[in-house]
């Protein structure tokens, strides 16, 4: 049963006027997610765009609770905040439904500074969800690269491009066999709602990824935050998938890719109006270099229709 | 505990990145009569700025993005200069 989006709730946990650039995928998301959790949640966000966003103090753009911690803790974080919850209410001191927990975290603060902590989370499967928008850089201290930057994109610290490709951070959750974990993207919201509800339905640890386009950090015009979400699922360059407890199912259209039923679409259409690959597309190897990317897309199409059998 | 400046704990209010309406280029216009009621607009924009009810856009805050206008299937709202 697929929710239509009339029948989604008008509650925003992102207030009109935030400190959040224009087309911003990591506020877009965070009110879809917002939609399918409700209102009794509690948020947790190390220093990322999402921080800086917030405003100036005394003022909040977030409707809800929010606990700023520091960069390498989201996974302790995100645990503490769950178990002193459970003890509040072993204690009869809280009453009523427990607020469902989330870490809202960056690429920056997942695939690197907060890995180790993450995956403590994981294997001791606390209660609460970890969401990664991930822009694919350190976008808020002005475009660094991270190991979530692909191959050949430009930032500030890979001004001729991003030598080694990015790491598969979903990949390794996967293998945690935690109980609920997807990837989404923004041109999916149907399917964004739905894994975000389904993992609130879950006790113990669930992973949340988004691809989040970035604007002013890949180069694109603000508009196109959602157009380019979805030339990156159609292209093969982002897949969406769920699993539980390591059982994992493909989601159309990746499915479809994967199966060989449709083909991506050309690379190239998803990097083109990305100035982050501007060099890249005019480089003498271009037709070299975007051959192996979609060599490299194929393989991981391939693996992922494999480990789907398992 | 009441001084803001020493109790770092802020409360959710609108515009609490400025009047971020003043950020515009190109400002957001519908046509009500193309409008099929699809909603994307409404759960796309990253300001919350267009009215579930009746679409009304609030331009105090809306930064002039251009997603809702993008991602209209309808193509019934255009993006129209900001006179200065
Ligand atoms: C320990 C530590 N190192 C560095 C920083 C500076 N810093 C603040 S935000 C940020 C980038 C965060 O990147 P990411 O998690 O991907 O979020 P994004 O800004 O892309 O939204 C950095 C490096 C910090 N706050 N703390
Ligand atoms: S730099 Fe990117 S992720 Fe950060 S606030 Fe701007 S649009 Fe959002
Ligand atoms: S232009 Fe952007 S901020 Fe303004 S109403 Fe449209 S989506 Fe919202
Ligand atoms: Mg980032």
């Amino acid at each position: 049963m697929s929710v239509k989006i009339k029948d989604m709730p008008d509650i925003d946990y992102v207030l009109p006027g935030s400190a959040a650039c224009a087309g911003c995928p990591s506020a877009i998301a965070l009110r879809i997610v917002g939609k399918a959790l409700g209102e009794n949640a509690i948020m947790v966000m190390t220093p990322s765009c999402a921080v800086a966003s917030i405003g100036l103090l005394p003022k909040s753009c977030y409707s809800i609770p929010v606990l700023n911690i520091c960069f390498a803790s989201a996974g302790a974080s995100g645990g503490g905040l769950t178990l002193a919850l459970d003890a509040l209410y072993e204690k009869g001191r809280l009453q009523g439904e427990k607020p469902t927990v989330f870490t809202w975290i960056g690429d920056g603060g997942t695939y690197d500074i907060g890995l180790q902590g993450i995956s403590a989370a994981a294997e001791r499967n606390d209660d609460f969800i970890h969401f990664c928008y991930n822009n694919e850089a350190y976008s808020n201290t002005g475009v660094q690269r991270s190991g979530a930057t692909p191959l050949h994109a430009v930032t500030t610290t890979t001004p001729l491009g991003k030598e080694v490709a990015r790491k598969n951070v979903p990949l390794l959750m996967l293998e945690h066999r935690i109980p609920y974990m997807a990837t989404a993207s923004l041109a999916y919201p149907l399917d964004l709602y739905r894994k975000v509800e389904k993992a609130k339905s879950v006790k113990g640890f669930k992973y949340i990824e988004i691809l989040s386009p970035c604007s002013p950090g890949w180069k694109f015009a603000a508009s196109d935050t959602v157009e380019l979400s979805k030339r990156a699922v159609k292209s093969g360059s982002w897949l969406l998938w769920e699993a539980e407890y390591g059982k994992l199912t493909l989601n159309n259209p990746t499915r479809l890719l994967a199966e060989g039923k449709t083909q991506p679409i050309p690379v190239e259409e998803y990097l083109k109006d990305q100035g982050r690959y501007a060099r890249l597309l005019k480089h003498p190897q271009k037709e070299e270099y975007l051959a192996a990317i979609e060599a490299e897309i194929r393989r991981e199409l391939t693996f992922m229709a494999d480990r789907a059998k398992l | 505990m009441r001084d803001s400046c020493v109790n770092p704990l802020s409360r959710p209010v609108k515009g609490a990145g400025g009047p971020t309406g003043s950020w515009r280029t190109s400002r957001p216009v519908l046509d009500g009569r193309k409008c099929n009621n699809c909603l994307l607009c409404w759960l796309y924009c990253p300001e919350g700025s267009i009215s579930k009810e009746d679409r009304a856009i609030d331009y105090d805050f809306c930064k002039g993005c251009g997603v809702c206008a993008a991602e209209c299937p309808q193509k019934a709202i255009s993006m129209v200069k900001e006179e200065v």
